[in-house]
């Protein structure tokens, strides 16, 4: 296989959530994460699910990359049930979870290694692309700990985009840099997602950071983990994350979210 | 440079003051030689090839015996940090045998293999062993396991995720319970040599106890610095190059 045809733009894929339930057993009590949850999420669509923390953000991702079960429901890729991970879903974590006994290169190598059809010349050549487009050319061989967090999160960036999947699943990727970085990333992931048209699913409990990213924002609630509310997001792209067009949508997602949060408080005191 | 200056004249001092209270007539030549009669036995041993010999059949057991016990423990100590079966017996065994002084393990080997190899080589695995299984299961349960989940995305599983995930991940611990499994091993194999007169092979540890029988201080005294050179010499060839890999990749200044 040419390094072209691997680095060609794969078509996005379509995922489909069909009430999917999940709870987890403590030792005192049974958490129900995730109630009947059903999502479309249409071909090469970026979208924000957005919602307090333990409302079952992370487990839906987790599910979606095959790397946790459900209790009952399905997830559908292309029409086909996924249960278990697979390079057409890559995963971006909060904690960056790059692997510190590789350098920036083995990182992003990790994955390609493991993908077959290619030779050692062809992956580093796709290595190389990648971390080109996430602007790290020149660390290569730097290693991970000498890097930023912002660093550090485009290196995992690359090496989640460099098996060239269909999905990207990010979970709250952003969430522990600082504002100025995290700026920098969002125009940066907009983008990557237009080069590479890929379909993003991203969790994040940042209202302002979905609205300037996602077409779609999904608001999810606790107790049982729930869809409560979807805002389209019609603004044109690039989006700035300190435009006033984007203020609006935020505060009237913020407003719909303390809007259940609140009941929901109230249903736990009755 | 300074440094390297402070060393030599402390030690040049330590000479001079052995030299010295040596040769002062206030001691028995025999039992405290000076430093002079230790250089002219080394020499003599290096030239007529007693020292060469002895140190490689030292140098033949330890590594072998250490090797046995690396690629015996590291696949234990995974086990064990993977699988309850493993760790409710392999992981109890080891915890209590490491707590065993492994010289304690020379009177066994004799019994069982009497004077051969094969005890030398018994004693020095069972120094290694345990402080490895150990160590390898400490750093496989220790290891934060988002790494895996992050492996399996991009499609590493089984024995890819063993040997490219676990272990690597597992370095910073693995190395310390290598050097543990080194020094117990080396400790062991010298008190094992002293002990055990074996015809199949003249060690350092042999040419120790015999100075002993003989009286003669200044072969005892040129076998320990022998002794000292190899052990400092192991951890240079053998440890400090992993040390250094951790210290670059993980950023880690000073090791468990
Ligand atoms: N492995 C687990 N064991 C027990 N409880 C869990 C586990 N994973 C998640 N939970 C619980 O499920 C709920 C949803 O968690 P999570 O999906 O991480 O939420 P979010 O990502 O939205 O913060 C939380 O109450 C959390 O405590
Ligand atoms: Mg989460």
């Amino acid at each position: 296989m040419s390094i072209e045809h691997e680095l060609k733009n794969v078509a996005p894929e379509r995922i489909e959530v069909d009430r999917i339930s999940k709870s987890f057993t403590t030792k005192h009590h049974v958490v129900s994460a995730l109630d009947s949850i059903s999502l479309k999420i249409s071909e090469g669509e970026f979208v924000c699910l957005v919602g307090p923390s333990g409302c079952g953000k992370s487990t839906l991702l987790n599910i979606i990359a095959g790397l946790e079960q459900p209790d009952s429901g399905s997830v559908l890729a292309n029409g086909e049930p996924v249960d278990a991970p697979g390079r057409d879903r890559m995963v971006m974590f909060q904690e960056h979870a790059l692997f510190p006994w590789l350098d920036v290169m083995g990182n992003v190598m990790f994955g390609l290694k493991l993908k077959p059809g290619l030779n050692d010349r062809e992956r580093l050549e796709v290595a190389e692309y990648y971390l080109h487009l996430v602007g790290l050319e020149k660390f290569h061989h730097s290693n991970i700990h000498e890097l930023s967090g912002g660093m550090k999160q485009r290196v995992a960036l690359a090496r989640a985009l460099a098996p060239n999947p269909r999905v990207l699943l990010m979970d709250e990727p952003f969430a522990a840099l600082d504002a100025l970085t995290r700026e920098q990333l969002y125009g940066d992931i907009q983008k990557i997602w237009e080069a590479r048209r890929k379909t993003i699913i991203f969790v994040t409990h940042n209202v302002r950071e979905a609205a300037c990213l996602g077409d779609r924002v999904i608001l999810f609630s606790p107790n049982p983990g729930r869809i409560r509310k979807e805002f389209a997001v019609t603004l044109p792209r690039p989006r700035d994350i300190n435009s006033v067009e984007l203020a609006h949508y935020s505060t009237e997602i913020t407003a719909a979210l303390k809007g259940f949060t609140a009941g929901v408080g109230r249903e736990a005191s009755e | 440079m300074k440094r390297a200056l402070t060393s030599i004249i402390f030690f040049a001092i330590l000479i001079g003051i052995w030299q010295f209270a040596a040769s002062s007539g206030k001691f028995s030549q025999v039992m405290f030689p000076p430093p002079s009669n230790v250089a002219e036995y080394l020499w003599q041993a290096i030239t007529d090839g007693t020292l060469g010999s002895a140190t490689l059949v030292t140098v033949k057991r330890l590594l072998i015996g250490y090797l046995a016990g690396l690629i015996l423990g590291i696949p234990l100590g995974l086990f064990t940090a993977k699988f309850k079966v493993f760790q409710d017996t392999v992981g109890v065994l080891a915890l209590g045998m490491q707590a065993l002084p492994s010289v304690c393990w020379v009177p066994l080997a004799l019994g069982w293999f009497g004077q051969t190899e094969a005890a030398m080589l018994f004693v020095v695995v069972m120094g290694t062993l345990w402080s490895v299984i150990i160590a390898t299961s400490d750093g496989v349960r220790s290891m934060p396991p988002i790494y895996l989940r992050a492996a399996k995305t991009m499609g590493s599983s089984g024995l890819h995720s063993w040997v490219r995930v676990i272990l690597p991940a597992s370095l910073p611990y693995l190395v310390g319970g290598m050097k543990q499994g080194w020094a117990f091993a080396w400790r062991s194999l010298m008190a094992a040599e002293i002990f055990v007169t074996i015809l199949t092979g003249f060690g350092l540890g042999q040419l120790l106890h015999y100075g002993r029988e003989l009286h003669a201080m200044d072969q005892v005294m040129a076998v320990m610095i022998v002794l000292i050179v190899i052990g400092l010499l192991a951890d240079k060839l053998l440890f400090a190059p992993w040390e250094r890999f951790l210290h670059r990749r993980w950023g880690t200044g000073t090791l468990k």
